[in-house]
């Protein structure tokens, strides 16, 4: 027997790997300091750069939401981006309700759309919302829910692969058709804009969003942390042995539904958080984000950087946000061709992404 | 009499689209035994570890273990009660290593929060080791068991289901496709797994059930044909004819 097949060690490339993972936070967190410089500063930042970085941050912690159920549970969700989407909304209603007598028709209570369509009272599932702790409450425990209740009748039936991405892919199309409904009580297909300030700090001023990056990157740092000790506990094994012989863990006593519903809501937590960090950077929320193109945009982010390694989801969201950045400024037209071409390319020859070209052959 | 860690199939039945894959099957094991089931192809045998395992659900009968109706229990829980299942195609997690397979066959609380809050304890590591001893697996202990040989795979799968210390253990053709050698190790590991256990062997080879030495159940056609020692049974002439022909 040959029992001489070398295990594989921590390469100098992982360390190395984890070195600039380190340099990049760091960088990260010097960019709204460098956008403090004089305009004319060699290394000046821009505002532009600073806001669009602050969103790719939002995006990778989705990123890294999706890698910990697809990547490591095998669940292939397409809808993650309503999970996404109901966060922002949770905080959208927050900054509504901040609005006050601030917005056009002047209401002390309503927002606008509302007195447009001719509410007379605020409904139920708005009230609480001046709170933003409760705001942020609802941001995590509405997709919560969501993920809890899908998550349960699928993975009870014993609903996988393919199937299970179908369903994930048709809940967001219909909460996105219903949100469009003026009648839904979310500002139909205008959704929500026009926010003032969060946390009594104005949103449009300069130390307001510096918080709001701080913060992004933080919860970047702190998601992965929690998603590298979940996967690194033995429930991460159990995770990885569900994803690749399902039957045969059940036939080990564990269960199956409950490993997976473990991993979906928090997986759709994360997403209502990154999504409640979002809103308050770009200043608007509206249907259009549950759309399902954005949820398979977040996983082909995954696909990219490579699925099961936690870095490389970030690391997809950053690298395939910058070349749509870049590529919708020079050839608009081009990008669905290029997103498409990248996913059938990483499929075909990268079937491990980014961080497997890092790699080599290991895991 | 006590029925405890008694294996009670009665009137068993499965259908599948009208074809009867199982046809009023009746067959007990008692605590400790060691029984195998030989079978032409489509006997029924594996149809018959699909229903006391729980993944096929019997159109009609009793199946029960001890005090215990297996028919409404799902996998896992039939699982936590004591019943191992080693399958025909080795299944083992290719993405972990031998340690790691053996650690989460370990019995151990189940729950996903119970497994995030799991450290080895030195007496979990204790066991593993003496586990990768016995099945001469220690020297691959940090290898994924994707690289493993076919035996090797064997092994490691039974490895899993000593560590789930079961009461009943269900071996589907453990030296299919082994060389000789493998064969002998194999043969080997499960007289000692037997121990007090009540096991259940499905093999074809009828030269290894004539190693075992034990009673033989012979099923055709989803239903016992024969039952008794390998002598008894291999001169019965119902037997011989469905093995060779008229």
């Amino acid at each position: 027997m040959s029992a001489t097949i070398a295990t594989p060690t921590p390469s100098r490339l992982r360390l190395g790997l984890r070195a600039a993972t380190i340099a990049v936070i760091l960088l990260l967190a010097l960019m709204p300091v460098l956008n403090r410089l004089p305009a004319d500063h060699a290394l000046h930042i821009s505002d532009f750069v600073v806001s669009i970085t602050g969103k790719w941050i939002c995006y990778a912690i989705l990123a890294l939401a999706i890698d910990l159920a697809w990547g490591y549970a095998g669940l292939l969700s397409l809808g993650h981006g309503a999970f996404f989407a109901l966060g922002g909304y949770a905080i959208g209603m927050h900054l509504m309700r901040l609005i006050g007598p601030r917005g056009v028709y002047g209401h002390p209570v309503l927002p606008d759309f509302m007195v447009f369509l001719g509410y007379t009272d605020l409904p139920i599932f708005w009230w609480g919302f001046q709170s933003f702790p409760y705001a942020l409450f609802m941001a995590l425990f509405v997709p919560g829910v969501l993920a809890g209740v899908v998550g349960f009748l699928a993975f009870r039936s014993r609903i996988t692969g393919v199937y299970f991405s179908i369903i994930t892919q048709a809940m967001t199309y219909a909460l996105m058709l219903a949100f469009f409904r003026n009648d839904m009580g979310f500002g139909g297909n205008n959704g929500f804009t026009d926010f003032k300030e969060l946390l009594g700090m104005p949103l449009n001023a300069g130390g307001t969003r510096a918080a709001l990056f701080y913060a992004s990157l933080a919860t970047l740092v702190g998601t992965y942390f929690l998603c590298a000790w979940i996967t690194r506990s033995k429930l991460g094994r159990v995770l990885i042995a569900v994803r690749d012989a399902e039957s045969r863990v059940r036939f080990l006593g564990y269960s199956v539904t409950q490993a997976k519903l473990f991993v979906f809501v928090l997986s759709a937590m994360i997403s209502g958080l990154a999504g409640a960090l979002y809103v308050p950077q770009v200043g608007i929320i509206n249907p259009g984000e549950f759309s399902p193109g954005n949820s398979i945009e977040a996983v082909i982010w995954v696909a990219v950087g490579g699925r099961g390694t936690l870095i490389g989801a970030a690391l997809g969201a950053f690298s395939v946000n910058a070349m749509k950045t870049w590529l919708t400024t020079i050839a608009p037209d081009l990008w669905l061709f290029a997103l498409g071409g990248l996913f059938v390319a990483v499929t075909l020859l990268l079937p491990k992404g980014l961080l497997g070209l890092l790699r080599g052959r290991r895991s | 009499m006590s029925t405890k860690g008694r294996l009670y199939l009665d009137g068993v039945s499965v259908v599948f689209d009208g074809f009867r894959a199982l046809n009023n099957l009746s067959l007990v094991v008692e605590p400790g035994e060691m029984r195998a089931v030989i079978g032409p192809n489509g006997a029924g045998k594996t149809t018959m570890m699909d229903v006391i395992t729980g993944k096929t659900r019997p159109t009609s009968g009793t199946v029960r273990f001890g005090d215990h109706d297996l028919t409404r229990m799902d996998e896992a829980d039939i699982a936590n009660l004591g019943i191992g299942r080693k399958f025909q195609k080795p299944t083992v997690f290719d993405a972990l290593t031998v340690f790691e397979n053996l650690e989460l066959a370990l019995k151990a609380p189940r729950g996903p929060f119970a497994c995030l809050r799991w450290i080895l304890t030195g007496e979990a590591k204790a066991r593993i080791d003496q586990v990768m001893e016995e099945t001469g697996l220690t020297a691959r202990a940090g290898d994924l068991a994707a690289i493993l040989s076919h035996g090797q795979r064997q092994w490691l799968e039974i490895g899993m289901l000593l560590m789930q210390d079961p009461q009943l253990l269900l071996v589907d053709e453990p030296v299919a496709g082994m060389t000789d050698q493998e064969t002998e190790h194999t043969a080997a590991l499960l007289r000692r797994i037997a121990g007090e256990r009540s096991v259940v062997v499905v093999e074809h080879d009828l030269e290894f059930v004539r190693a075992l030495g034990r009673k033989v159940t012979v099923l055709h056609e989803g239903t016992m044909l024969s039952e008794g020692p390998i002598d008894q049974v291999q001169n019965d002439p119902r037997v011989i004819e469905v093995y060779l022909g008229r």
